[in-house]
C-alpha cells in the first residue's frame, strides 16, 4: 500500500486535479535535504524527515495506524463505491479511473470512515486519502463524511477528520460540489447535537474540501508545511498575474492570518487530538503518554526526584487547613 | 429512477439541450444581472455595504428590499457590462469580504424575521493572493453554514454562471431555482478542459461533459425547479424576465413560509443530506 505514495503533490486548484501525479521514483528521499531513508525507518519516523522536518505524505490507512490506539479501529460504511451520474469521458471514462485507483491503492473511494479510541477516547473518524484520485470530494466521500458524523451524533463522541485532497471530484459534475453544502449539513447536524469536530489539515487540503467541512472544526490542526487554499498556485498566477509569495497558502501563511488554531508536527498530532477531544468532551484530562516510558531503575530514580522535587515544592504554599491566613 | 437514469432518459429525448449553448446565453452581456432584478422586482431596495472587518466587495450585492408586500433581504453576484464596471465588480468573482458582507445580511435576516433570497451569477470565487490571506475557503465554508442554520424561508435562483464553491456559498436555501438559460457546475468549462483535457480550448467538449443545464441539474436533484424565460432567453426582455423570476420566488416563499421554522431547517439539512449518486 505504501509503496503507491508519490512525493511528488504538486498543488492543484479547485477542483481537484486527477490527473497522475508525476511518480518520482526516489519516494523515500526527502524532497527537501536529500536524505534517505529506508521503509522501515520511513514508518518508524511517521514519514517525517528527521533530519530537516519534512512532512510526507501519508495514505489513510497508514495515518489511522499512527493516530488511533492499537487494535480500536473499526471501519463503516466500506462498500460505498461511486456511480457513474454524468457517464463523464473525459480522456478515459470515469470507471475505468475509479478501477485503476481502486488497483493502484486498495481503496474504494478516497476517504476512509469509521470509530476508533484516540487516548482512550472513542471519536468517529474520517481520514481522506489522496492517492485516491487526488483525494477528490465525489458522492462517496460526501456520503461517508456524513455518516462520520453520524456516528458521532448517535454514539455522542467527537468527529475527527483528517483532510487531503484537491477539492471536489469534477467527473461528478455538480453532484461533486454539491458534496460541499452535505458535508456543511453534517457539520451543522454535529453543531446541534452538541457534539465536537477536531479538523486536521494535511498537504494539499485544497478547493471544495477546504471550503466545507475541513474549515468547520472547532479547532482546526494544520500539519507543517501543508498547502491550505481555495485556489492553487498555479490557478493564482494564471488568473491574476500576481507574484506569488513564498509561502502562498501554505500552514504557516494560515497561521499567521489567524485561519487555523495551531500548526502540530505529524510526531505531536496523536497527543494533540487527544488533549484536545478530552478537554472538548468535558471529560477527565488526557494523560500523555509518559515521557520516560518503561521506568528502569535509573528512571525510576529520577521520577522519585522529580515526585520529590514537587512536594518540596507544594510544602512552601500557604497551608490552606491551617490558620486561614492564606 | 436514480439520477443517472433520469439524464439518460433526458438524453434520448433530447432535452438536455445544447450545453454549449446554455453556456453562452448564461454568460450573455445583455442578460439582466442581480441589480437589474432587484431594481425591478423589489418596490424600494437598499443595497447595504462592507463586511464591518475590512471592506466592501462589489462583487456581491446585498441589502433588503420590499418584495410583493413584505421586506426581505437579498443577497447576488454582481457582473458589470462595460469594462469598467465589469472591473470594478471584478467579473462577479467575490472576495471574502463578500462572503462575510453576505453573511453579515443573513444574520440580519434572521434576526428580524426575514426571508432570504439569493441570486447567483459567478464564473467562481476570486483566486487571488490577497483573498487566500483573508481567508476565501473560510469565508465560503462558514457562509454555507450559516445559511443551513438559518430560521427564516431561504431561496436561491441561479440567473446566470453558478460555478464552484464560489456559487455555492450563498446557495445553500430551501428552495433552489434556475433559469431555463442558466448554468450550476463544479468548476467552469474552460477551467475542466484545462485540467482535464490540458487544453481550454476544448471548454466544448468540458461542457457537454458537465452536464451543466437547468435540466440536467433537475434530473441530478440539485435543483427544485426551472424558472422560464422570455422567447429567446431573458436577455431579449429584462422586465418579462424579472416578472417570471419575481413569481417564481414568491410563490416559494408563500408556501415555505406555512413550515415551523425547525422543520425547514432540517428539511434543508435533509435536501442536501440526500445529494449524490453512489452504490452500496
Amino acid at each position: 500500500m505504501a509503496k503507491e505514495i508519490s512525493v511528488d503533490i504538486s498543488p492543484v486548484g479547485e477542483p481537484a486535479e486527477q490527473a497522475e501525479a508525476p511518480t518520482t521514483p526516489a519516494r523515500n528521499t526527502c524532497p527537501r535535504c536529500d536524505s534517505h531513508y529506508r521503509e522501515d525507518e520511513m514508518v518508524a519516523n511517521l514519514r517525517v524527515c528527521v533530519h530537516c522536518g519534512y512532512h510526507f505524505p501519508v495514505t489513510a490507512r497508514e495515518r489511522i495506524v499512527q493516530l488511533v490506539d492499537e487494535g480500536t479501529w473499526s471501519e463503516t460504511a466500506r462498500d460505498l463505491e461511486s456511480a457513474d451520474p454524468l457517464e463523464f469521458v473525459d480522456s478515459r471514462p470515469y470507471p475505468e479511473r475509479i478501477a485503476e485507483a481502486e488497483r493502484k491503492t486498495g481503496l474504494r473511494d478516497a476517504v476512509l470512515v469509521g470509530t476508533a479510541e484516540i487516548g482512550e477516547l472513542p471519536v468517529a473518524l474520517a481520514v481522506m486519502d489522496f492517492t485516491f484520485l487526488g483525494g477528490s470530494m465525489g458522492s462517496v466521500v460526501g456520503e461517508k463524511v456524513f455518516r462520520a458524523a453520524e456516528l458521532a451524533v448517535e454514539r455522542r463522541m467527537p468527529l475527527v477528520s483528517v483532510a487531503s485532497s484537491g477539492g471536489a471530484r469534477m467527473q461528478e459534475g455538480v453532484l461533486a460540489l454539491m458534496q460541499m453544502a452535505k458535508t456543511v449539513a453534517a457539520v451543522e447536524e454535529l453543531r446541534e447535537a452538541g457534539r465536537p469536530f477536531i479538523s486536521v489539515l494535511a498537504h494539499p487540503t485544497t478547493g471544495g474540501v477546504a471550503a466545507s467541512f475541513a474549515a468547520l472544526g472547532d479547532v482546526v490542526i494544520a500539519e507543517p508545511g501543508a498547502l491550505l487554499s481555495f485556489s492553487g498556485p498555479r490557478v493564482v498566477r494564471q488568473t491574476t498575474r500576481e507574484d506569488i509569495p513564498d509561502d502562498f497558502g501554505l500552514a504557516e501563511s494560515n497561521f499567521r492570518h489567524g485561519h487555523i488554531d495551531m500548526i502540530t508536527p505529524r510526531p505531536e498530532l496523536r497527543d494533540m487530538v487527544a488533549r484536545l477531544a478530552w478537554l472538548l468532551a468535558n471529560g477527565a484530562p488526557y494523560r500523555r503518554t509518559p515521557l520516560l516510558p518503561d521506568l528502569g531503575a535509573p528512571q525510576r530514580a529520577v521520577g522519585r526526584l522529580i515526585g520529590g522535587a514537587r512536594r518540596r515544592f507544594t510544602d512552601l504554599l500557604p497551608d490552606r487547613d491551617g490558620d486561614g491566613t492564606a | 429512477m436514480t439520477a443517472t437514469e433520469r439524464l439518460r432518459f433526458l438524453r434520448r429525448r433530447g432535452g438536455d439541450g445544447d450545453a454549449w449553448h446554455a453556456v453562452e446565453l448564461a454568460r450573455h452581456q445583455d442578460r439582466p444581472y442581480t441589480l437589474d432584478y432587484l431594481n425591478r422586482i423589489c418596490d424600494d431596495f437598499v443595497e447595504l455595504h462592507g463586511d464591518r472587518a475590512e471592506g466592501d466587495d462589489p462583487a456581491i450585492v446585498a441589502g433588503i428590499g420590499s418584495f410583493r408586500g413584505q421586506t426581505v433581504a437579498f443577497v447576488g453576484h454582481q457582473k458589470g457590462r462595460d469594462l469598467k464596471e465589469r472591473t470594478y465588480r471584478n467579473f462577479g468573482m467575490p472576495r471574502p469580504e463578500g462572503y462575510r458582507k453576505a453573511m453579515r445580511v443573513f444574520e440580519l435576516a434572521d434576526r428580524l424575521a426575514f426571508p432570504v433570497v439569493t441570486l447567483i451569477d459567478t464564473p467562481g470565487a476570486y483566486p487571488g493572493v490577497g483573498a487566500e490571506q483573508r481567508g476565501q475557503s473560510g469565508a465560503i465554508a462558514r457562509s454555507q453554514l450559516m445559511m443551513m442554520g438559518l430560521n427564516v424561508p431561504v431561496v436561491a435562483c441561479v440567473i446566470g454562471e453558478g460555478s464552484s464553491g464560489g456559487a455555492l456559498a450563498i446557495g445553500v436555501a430551501d428552495r433552489v431555482l434556475m433559469q431555463q438559460h442558466t448554468i450550476y457546475t463544479v468548476i467552469s468549462p474552460e477551467g475542466c478542459a484545462a485540467i482535464l483535457w490540458k487544453d481550454a480550448g476544448e471548454a466544448k467538449r468540458a461542457a457537454a461533459a458537465l452536464r451543466p443545464t437547468a435540466e440536467a441539474c433537475l434530473a441530478l436533484g440539485v435543483i427544485d425547479q426551472i424558472v422560464p424565460e422570455p422567447g429567446g432567453g431573458a436577455h431579449r426582455d429584462h422586465g418579462k424576465a424579472a416578472e417570471l423570476l419575481a413569481d417564481a420566488i414568491a410563490a416559494d416563499l408563500e408556501f415555505l413560509d406555512t413550515l415551523p421554522p425547525a422543520e425547514r431547517r432540517r428539511l434543508r439539512r435533509q435536501k442536501f443530506e440526500r445529494m449524490g449518486a453512489f452504490v452500496e
